[in-house]
């Protein structure tokens, strides 16, 4: 299989679901957990990076304190962050560990909701494995009730599992794109192995290689493992089926595909070469086809390197070094606090929980056979439609079809389209701020947001999206469900999903 | 005897730590090779560590002033596709 270049033909590169992944290895029981021994449900059932619920009511943070690496990828460009760990074309503020251990401090003590701490860059963090241990070790020590995540390409993962187990590190994400050198040699050109840049597929073997031989050491230590893949149409799309069956069969709990975002302007490999991402649809066929109902992880939205904050906020700009420098803060009260806070939360979804299990009944909520509809909904955290339209910057996306209500991913996008709390932008610029909104949400039939400007209300109804105010301050679930039949009601019909992904 | 690195450098820290001889530190704006210490790593490598690590094209020349990584020679994006894009970039 050659790279498709320039002048690819783009219509028919991803297939629809069909063979190699099927049943067993996808997970067969509701949650898409099937394949997983008990133990491990448990521990992810809950758990605010992979529980669609939870994810709204915790925080997460990153910091960039790796900033080396040890492999080259096609889709990345080494004069920004990580392209897979972060958007394209984005440099983060490189942390020391010091600074980086104080910044989670004052983030933990400040936001209570605040449960998980990664690094996964701006390189690989085992690339740099004295700053990433460093910091993990610091936040151990003052914040013990904190989860620490690391995310790797996994070349030096092998060498590090006695320091992982030993700082406790919840779990780990590698990032496998492939497990034939063949295709490797067209997604790494080289690895730096044994003091030497080895290139093509020699050093993608090596590569692969190793990441297996790490994912098989943090499975049998008892670490959460979860596998990040890059779709790459005509490289590896096929080929990712293979790569699901294989992290499953070990014991991966999740397989997590994401779109490649190649622009020509990122200056990577595939972007100036004009290779494609995938289109919305061979995303979600190849996740169905890979992952089983996803339901529960694909919220993912590979927080940005330096994002602070619940779900698509950035409360960043709170945080920086010459703000925290001069927070005094007592680490023990700020552990308390979280521990009442999360309490709190955990009352809360019990409560919610309970409610839900009342209503839930086994009858569909629409006809058979009614076509399913994607709605967005923009929310600022708690699980409800309470973010202004102008606000987000994120938009979740579910489907709701007959069957029920599912989440299909984040949507994000550069600019929110107000720019102020009160100022909304100004001519020319408005109406691109507004055009990359409609092309990442293309899909979608509807946005429910706390509130919907006259400006574009009607643009969105005008590319086929129907804006509402109406679900403010409900439940997202049912908003979408409640939608939906609006939808139906006013003779709806479907919507061609063939649009292009963004990530 | 001794290569250095120039403003191409992005500051990535991957050459420092596998200096065999400690001749790279960090710098203001780029990381920097002492001349006086860099051994070109004979002796300790075969090939010069930092230029071996480094991801950047053109960022450590050699004694002579020639690039160790020449355009196209990590990303194998070929010079003049950069080229190209870069001038359809700019023409939009
Ligand atoms: S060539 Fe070797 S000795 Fe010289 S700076 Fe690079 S790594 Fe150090
Ligand atoms: S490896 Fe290259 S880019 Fe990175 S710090 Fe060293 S010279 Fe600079």
């Amino acid at each position: 299989m050659e790279l498709k270049v320039l002048g690819q033909d783009n219509s028919k590169s991803a297939s629809a679901p069909a063979g190699g992944c099927s049943s067993g290895t996808c997970g067969s029981s509701e949650d898409g957990m099937g394949h997983l021994p008990d133990h491990v449900r448990q521990k992810v059932h809950n758990h605010p990076c992979y529980s669609e619920e939870a994810h709204h009511f915790y925080a997460r943070m990153h910091v960039a304190v790796a900033p080396a690496c040890n492999i080259q990828c096609h889709y990345c460009n080494r004069k920004y962050d990580c392209a897979n760990e972060s958007r394209p074309g984005v440099v983060s503020e490189l942390l020391s560990p010091d600074q980086a251990a104080k910044k989670v401090l004052a983030v933990a003590s400040e936001i209570p909701q605040m449960t998980v701490l990664g690094v996964a860059g701006p390189g690989d963090p085992l690339a740099n494995p004295e700053r990433t241990f460093s910091t993990f070790r610091q936040i151990a020590d003052k914040a013990p009730d904190i989860k620490l995540c690391l995310s790797t390409n996994g070349l030096a993962l092998p060498d590090h599992i006695d320091e992982i187990v030993a700082l406790n590190v919840d779990h780990v994400t590698i990032t496998i794109n492939c497990v034939d050198p063949e295709v490797g040699a067209k997604i790494y050109p080289w690895v730096f192995w044994n003091n030497k840049r080895i290139k093509g597929a020699k050093g993608a073997k090596i590569l692969i290689e190793r990441q297996q031989q790490g994912l098989e050491m943090l499975i049998e230590r008892g670490i959460l493992v979860k596998v990040n893949s890059v779709l790459i149409p005509g490289v590896n799309d096929e080929h990712l089926k293979e790569v699901s069956k294989i992290v499953k069969a070990k014991g991966t709990f999740l397989h997590n595909v994401m779109p490649l975002i190649a622009e020509a302007e990122h200056g990577t490999f595939y972007g100036v070469m004009g290779q494609r991402g995938p289109n919305k649809q061979e995303l979600s066929d190849l996740q169905d086809a890979c992952a089983g109902d996803m339901n529960m992880m694909r919220h993912c939205r590979q927080c940005r390197a330096d994002a602070v904050g619940l779900l698509g906020e950035d409360r960043g700009q709170e945080f920086t070094l010459d703000k925290i420098d001069v927070l005094d803060i007592d680490y023990a009260a700020a552990m308390e606090k979280r521990a009442h806070v999360h309490a709190g939360i955990e009352a809360h979804r019990d409560a919610l929980r309970a409610e839900k299990a009342e209503k839930t009944s086994i009858d569909l909520i629409a006809p058979q056979g009614t076509p399913p509809a994607r709605i967005a909904v923009t929310t600022k955290g708690g699980g409800v439609i309470n973010e202004h339209f102008g606000h987000a910057k994120e938009f979740l996306v579910y489907e709701a079809s007959p069957e029920g209500v599912r989440f299909i991913g984040p949507r994000k996008v550069e600019n929110a389209y107000c720019v102020g709390p009160d100022v909304c932008p100004a001519g020319e610029e408005k109406g691109t701020v507004l055009d990359a909104i409609l092309a990442a949400l293309d899909d979608c039939s509807a946005v429910l947001s706390a509130k919907v400007g006259i400006e574009p209300w009607s643009r969105l109804e005008d590319a086929g999206i129907t804006p509402s105010g109406e679900f403010a301050m409900d439940e997202i679930d049912e908003a979408v469900k409640g939608m939906y039949l609006q939808l139906i009601e006013q003779g709806w019909s479907g919507k061609d999903l063939d649009v292009r992904a963004v990530g | 005897m001794a290569l250095s690195i120039i403003e191409s450098c992005v500051n990535c820290y991957a050459c420092e730590p596998l200096c065999p001889s400690q001749a790279i530190a960090k710098a203001d704006p780029h990381f920097l090779i002492d001349a006086k210490k860099c051994t070109e790593c004979d002796g300790d490598f075969a090939d010069p560590q930092c230029a071996t690590i480094c991801p950047i094209e053109g960022a450590i020349l050699n004694a002579a002033g020639e690039a160790i990584n020449p355009p196209g020679s990590l990303t194998g994006i070929p010079p003049f596709k950069l080229a190209e894009a870069m001038a359809e970039i700019q023409a939009r």
